[in-house]
C-alpha cells in the first residue's frame, strides 16, 4: 500500500512539471514565431468571482483575460511569471519545498524581476495557479506554517527521505505543525469520528491538556486565526475523504465569524482553486446568543466591528438563517466575546460544560 | 515778506542735485550705472564704425573710504571711431553734447551718460578724468574736471601722441566712489546680457579682485546700421516742431511738410493742412505759438499719412539674435531655442520692431530652479531693474497661458525679449523698465505665443520621445528574461532570439528622434 501512495504523489509530482514544461514551449514558440508572448486564464477580478450556491464556495466565471508581453505595464508581471513557473519547476525537480516568503527572497538579486513586495510575489504565484489551474502546494510552494493538528490520525510521509515513514498524530503534545511534508503526506487511518477546528492556540493547547481529543473522539486542529489554505485542505481531506464531520469554534466576534466561514465557503481569493472549502462543516461558537446565555465577560462592539458584521449580512455566503441571527444579534447587544471568556467559569468548564452542550445541541 | 531769490542753473549743476535720476543713487548702483553708460558709448562708437567691439573694461580699488564703500579706478578702452579732437572736452564735460540727436535707433540719445558718469566721479572724488582718443590720426590725451557750474570743460593738461601703430578708439579712465562687492552680480548679469545681445562684441572684464571674465564673440556679423529718417508727423511734439520752424528755409507750410517729415508727399501736406486749418501756402514763420500746437494735436489724430519708417530701427536679426543667446546659455545642440522677429509696428508715430525668444532643455534646467526666466532689452541694452513692472512681465505672467503650450509652473524656460525704437516706452526716466503700451504689449504678447506654440511642439515630442526610450528600455530589459527562461522552463539550451520583437517596438523611434533636433517650424511664425 505505501508503494502505491508515493508513487501517486510521483505521478502528481511529474503531471505538474509536465503543465510548467509546457507553459515554457509555448511561451518559447510564440517568441520563434516573432510573436509577443502572451497567456490566457480566468480572470480574477471582482466582477468575475461568483458565489456558486450549489457548490457553496466562491468560484471564477467564464471571462478569461490575456497577459501579454506586449502591454508595457503587463511584461513586467509576465516575466515575473515565467520567472516563477521556472522556479516552481526547479523545487519540483531537485525535490524541495518553498514558502511564500521565500519566493519572495529568491527572486531578490534576479535584475529587473524583482518583486517589490510579498503582496507582489503572493500574486503572481495565484496567476500561476489559474494559468495551470493548479494550486501552489502542488508546486511546492508552502505558505508560512503556524498552524497544527494533533489527534489519533496516522499518516504516511512521501516527501524525500521520509517516504513510507509514519507517524501517529498524538505522538507530540503540541501538536503537528502543519506544513509541507504532513499537506503532502496520506491519511492512513483515524478512530476519531469528529474533527474540532479552533481558531486560537492557546485554547488548542488547553485542549490537548484535558484530553479533549479523547473526551470527545475528536481531530484538534488549530488555525492560528484565519487558516492557512493548506490547513483548510486537510480539514476538506478529513471530512470528504474519511467521513469525519467538522465543527469549528471560534472567538464570538465578525472576525472569529468570518475564520469559521471561510473553512466553510472559501475565499474570495482562492476562487480559482476547489478543495479547499468544506461546506459540511459547522461553526459551534462562540455564538452572539452564547454570549447572552452563558452571561460571558464582553467588550463592546468597535464601528469597525460593526461595520464589518454589516458588509457580512450582505454577503451571499451568509445568507442562511444562523448566520443571519447570530450577526444580528451581534449587533443587537453590541457587545462580543473572546475565547478565553470561559475562564470565568474555570479553566476546564469550556471542555466540560460548554462543547459538550453546544455539540449535544446539534 | 520773505525774499525770494531767482536763480537759474545749469543743466550740469541741474543733474548734479538729481544725480539719481541718471541712475547714480548710491553707491552700489554707481558703479553698475557708470560702466552701463560707459560700455553703451563705447558699442556705439564701435557700431558706427562698423567695426566688431573689442572692450575691455577694469575696475582697480584705490582705497577704501570711511563710509564703508571704496574708491575705485575704472577703465574703459574700445576701438571705436574716436573722438576728433576738438571734441573731446564738450562730448564728456558737457551734458546734452553729443552725436547722437539723429532720428536712428542708438543706445544713447540725450549726451547725457557719459559725461554725468564723469561728473559723480567728480563729486565723489575730486580726481580728473583722462580721455584717450584717437580717429586714425595722432593720438589726444586730455586730463579734464567739468565746471559744473557753466557746464563747461575745465582741460587741465592736453597732450598729443604719436599713433605709430594706426591705433584707433577711445579710452575713458576716472575715480569714482562705489561698492563693489554690491554691484557684482548686477556688473556680471549686465556684461552676460550685453554680451547675449551683441554676440559680434569681445568684452573683456577685470574685477577689483583680479578676476578676469571674457565673453568672446561668437561671430563677426554685424546687424545693419539703421539710416537716419526724418521724423513721422505722429510722433512729432511741440518743441521739435518749434525748432523745425525755426531752422527751416521752406517757404510754404506745405514744403515744409514735405521737407521735413517722413512720407508726407504733395497731396498729403495739403489734406492734412487742411483738416489742421493752415492755409498750405502760410510760411512757417508766421505761425503764431498756438497755431503750432494745432497742427502736432492734429499731425497725432490724421490717419493718412504712410506708416512710419522702420529702416532707422536696427534689430538683432533672428540669426545673431540665436547665437547670442546659444553663446550665453550655453545651449546645446539638443535644447530649444526659438527665435521670432515681428515685422516693425508702430506706437504713437515711433516705429519699433518686437523680438523675442524662447530657450528650454537641459540646458536650462541646469541652469535654473524651474519656471521662467525673463531677459528684457531695449535697443540692445539689457534691463535689470523693476522686472514685475514692466511690460514684458506682464505678458509673461497675464496674457500667456502656458499651459496651453504645455508648460507648467516649473517648466525651466528662458524668455527673451528685445525692443527696438527710435523711442523706446520707458516707464521711468531711470530707463529700467518699458511701460505696457497696448502696441507695445499686443506685439510681444505676438511674438511670444508665436516661438511658444514651436516650443510646445517640442515639449510634446519630447514628452512622446522619453516615453518611446523608457518603452523600448523596459522590453530591452524584460524580452531577453521571457526568453531566457522559456527556454529554460522547456529544457532548450538556447533562448529564443528576441531581436525581431525589440525592433519592432523601436520601428518608430528614429523618426520621433529625427524630428526633435529640428526646431519645429509654423506656418505664419514670423509676422
Ligand atoms: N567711446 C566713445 N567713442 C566715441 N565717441 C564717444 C564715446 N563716448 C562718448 N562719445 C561721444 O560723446 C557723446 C556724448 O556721450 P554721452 O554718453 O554723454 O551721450 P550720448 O551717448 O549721446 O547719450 P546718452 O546720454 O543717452 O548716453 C556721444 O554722443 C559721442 O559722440
Ligand atoms: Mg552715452
Amino acid at each position: 500500500m505505501s508503494d502505491k501512495i508515493v508513487s501517486d504523489a510521483e505521478k502528481q509530482r511529474e503531471s505538474v512539471e509536465l503543465y510548467l514544461k509546457q507553459l515554457g514551449n509555448i511561451i518559447y514558440e510564440q517568441i520563434e514565431n516573432r510573436e509577443f508572448p502572451w497567456i490566457m486564464m480566468q480572470s480574477r477580478s471582482t466582477d468575475n468571482i461568483i458565489y456558486d450556491p450549489d457548490l457553496r464556495q466562491y468560484v471564477l466565471g467564464d471571462r478569461m483575460i490575456r497577459r501579454h508581453s506586449r502591454n508595457i505595464r503587463h511584461i513586467r508581471p509576465f516575466t515575473q511569471l515565467v520567472w516563477t513557473a521556472w522556479f516552481a519547476r526547479e523545487l519540483l525537480r531537485l525535490r524541495k519545498t518553498s514558502t511564500l516568503r521565500e519566493v519572495y527572497y529568491s527572486a531578490r538579486g534576479q535584475r529587473d524581476i524583482e518583486f517589490k513586495n510579498q503582496a507582489e510575489s503572493d500574486n503572481i504565484i495565484t496567476d500561476l495557479e489559474t494559468a495551470l489551474n493548479t494550486p501552489r502546494e502542488e508546486f511546492n510552494i508552502f505558505p508560512e506554517e503556524r498552524s497544527a493538528i494533533f489527534g489519533d490520525l496516522t499518516i504516511e510521509y512521501t516527501v524525500p527521505g521520509y517516504e513510507g515513514k509514519r507517524m501517529n498524530l498524538t505522538e507530540h503534545p503540541d501538536g503537528v505543525m502543519i506544513g509541507p511534508a504532513l499537506t503532502s503526506s496520506k491519511f492512513v487511518e483515524t478512530s476519531a469520528d469528529k474533527v474540532l477546528v479552533i481558531e486560537k492556540g492557546a485554547m488548542f493547547t488547553r485542549l490537548v491538556e484535558e484530553q479533549a481529543h479523547e473526551q470527545f473522539n475528536a481531530i484538534l486542529i488549530h488555525t492560528a486565526g484565519q487558516s492557512p489554505r493548506s490547513t483548510r485542505s486537510i480539514i476538506h481531506r478529513l471530512n470528504r475523504d474519511h467521513g469525519l464531520p467538522v465543527y469549528i469554534f471560534t472567538d464570538g466576534d465578525p472576525w472569529g465569524v468570518h475564520i469559521a466561514m471561510v473553512i466553510i465557503s472559501g475565499s474570495a481569493n482562492a476562487a480559482h482553486l476547489r478543495g479547499l472549502a468544506t461546506p459540511e462543516a459547522k461553526w459551534i461558537g462562540v455564538w452572539a446568543t452564547d454570549i447572552i446565555k452563558y452571561k460571558l465577560p464582553t467588550e463592546n462592539l468597535t464601528d469597525y466591528d460593526v461595520k464589518r458584521l454589516k458588509e457580512l449580512t450582505a454577503d451571499p455566503r451568509y445568507k442562511e438563517e444562523l448566520w443571519q441571527r447570530e450577526i444580528a444579534t451581534f449587533l443587537k447587544i453590541g457587545k462580543k466575546a473572546e475565547l478565553e471568556a470561559f475562564s470565568r467559569y474555570g479553566l476546564t468548564y469550556i471542555v466540560d460544560e460548554y462543547l459538550p452542550a453546544k455539540l449535544e445541541g446539534l | 515778506m520773505t525774499e525770494v531769490e531767482y536763480q537759474s542753473i545749469s543743466p550740469s549743476d541741474f543733474f548734479y542735485r538729481n544725480r539719481e535720476i541718471a541712475g547714480f543713487s548710491n553707491p552700489s548702483r554707481a558703479i553698475y550705472a557708470a560702466v552701463r553708460e560707459l560700455v553703451e558709448n563705447s558699442l556705439d562708437a564701435c557700431e558706427a564704425r562698423r567695426v566688431p567691439p573689442n572692450i575691455y573694461l577694469r575696475i582697480t580699488e584705490v582705497a577704501a573710504s570711511e563710509t564703508g564703500s571704496s574708491i575705485y579706478t575704472l577703465r574703459i578702452e574700445d576701438n571705436g571711431t574716436g573722438v576728433p579732437a576738438e571734441h573731446i572736452p564738450h562730448c564728456f564735460g558737457q551734458v546734452f553734447y553729443g552725436s547722437k540727436y539723429t532720428l536712428k535707433q542708438a543706445r544713447g540719445t540725450f549726451g547725457l551718460g557719459g559725461t554725468i558718469t564723469i561728473l559723480y566721479g567728480q563729486i565723489t572724488t575730486h580726481k580728473p578724468v583722462r580721455i584717450t582718443s584717437s580717429t586714425g590720426g595722432d593720438i589726444h590725451e586730455y586730463e579734464m574736471m567739468i565746471d559744473i557750474e557753466h557746464n563747461r570743460p575745465l582741460i587741465l593738461k592736453h597732450t598729443v601722441l604719436d599713433n605709430k601703430k594706426g591705433w584707433r578708439g577711445t579710452a575713458v579712465e576716472l575715480q569714482l566712489e562705489g561698492d563693489y562687492s554690491r554691484s557684482r552680480y548686477r556688473l556680471y548679469e549686465y556684461l552676460k546680457q550685453t554680451a547675449m545681445v551683441n554676440p559680434y562684441a569681445d568684452i573683456t572684464f577685470v574685477d577689483p579682485r583680479g578676476r578676469l571674465y571674457r565673453f568672446k564673440r561668437a561671430t563677426e556679423q554685424m546687424p545693419p546700421l539703421p539710416k537716419p529718417v526724418k521724423p513721422h508727423p505722429h510722433g512729432i511734439d511741440v518743441e521739435t516742431f518749434r525748432r523745425l520752424v525755426a531752422i527751416t528755409k521752406a517757404r510754404s507750410m506745405k514744403a515744409f511738410m514735405m521737407e521735413h517729415f517722413q512720407g508726407v508727399g504733395p497731396t498729403t501736406a495739403e489734406k492734412f493742412l487742411r483738416a489742421a486749418k493752415i492755409n498750405p501756402k502760410a510760411k512757417p514763420s508766421s505761425l503764431k505759438p498756438e497755431d503750432i500746437v494745432r497742427l502736432v494735436r492734429a499731425a497725432r489724430e490724421f490717419n493718412d499719412f504712410i506708416r512710419p519708417d522702420p529702416s532707422c530701427l536696427s534689430p538683432i536679426g533672428v540669426e545673431l539674435l540665436e547665437t547670442g543667446i546659444r553663446k550665453e546659455l550655453n545651449l546645446r545642440e539638443d535644447d530649444f531655442l526659438k527665435v521670432v522677429q515681428r515685422k516693425p509696428a508702430t506706437y504713437l508715430g515711433f516705429p519699433f520692431i518686437v523680438e523675442a525668444a524662447i530657450a528650454h532643455g537641459k540646458s536650462i534646467a541646469k541652469q535654473s530652479r524651474g519656471g521662467i526666466t525673463i531677459y528684457r532689452f531695449a535697443n540692445r541694452i539689457p534691463l535689470l531693474f523693476d522686472e514685475s513692472s514692466g511690460v514684458v512681465w506682464k505678458v509673461v505672467n497675464r496674457n500667456i497661458n502656458w499651459a496651453t503650450y504645455k508648460v507648467s509652473s516649473d517648466t525651466p524656460l528662458v524668455v527673451v525679449v528685445h525692443v527696438c525704437s527710435t523711442k523706446i516706452p520707458y516707464k521711468t526716466v531711470g530707463k529700467e523698465y518699458m511701460a505696457d503700451q497696448p502696441e507695445v504689449e499686443r506685439e510681444i504678447t505676438n511674438a511670444l505665443r508665436s516661438a511658444a506654440r514651436s516650443l510646445r511642439l517640442y515639449i510634446a515630442r519630447s514628452i512622446r520621445l522619453a516615453h518611446e526610450k523608457r518603452r523600448l528600455n523596459i522590453f530591452g530589459k524584460y524580452l531577453p528574461k521571457i526568453a531566457e527562461f522559456s527556454a529554460k522552463l522547456s529544457d532548450r539550451e538556447e533562448p529564443p532570439d528576441v531581436r525581431p520583437l525589440l525592433a519592432a517596438v523601436s520601428a518608430s523611434l528614429p523618426e520621433v528622434e529625427k524630428k526633435i533636433s529640428e526646431v519645429p517650424q509654423i506656418v505664419g511664425q514670423d509676422s
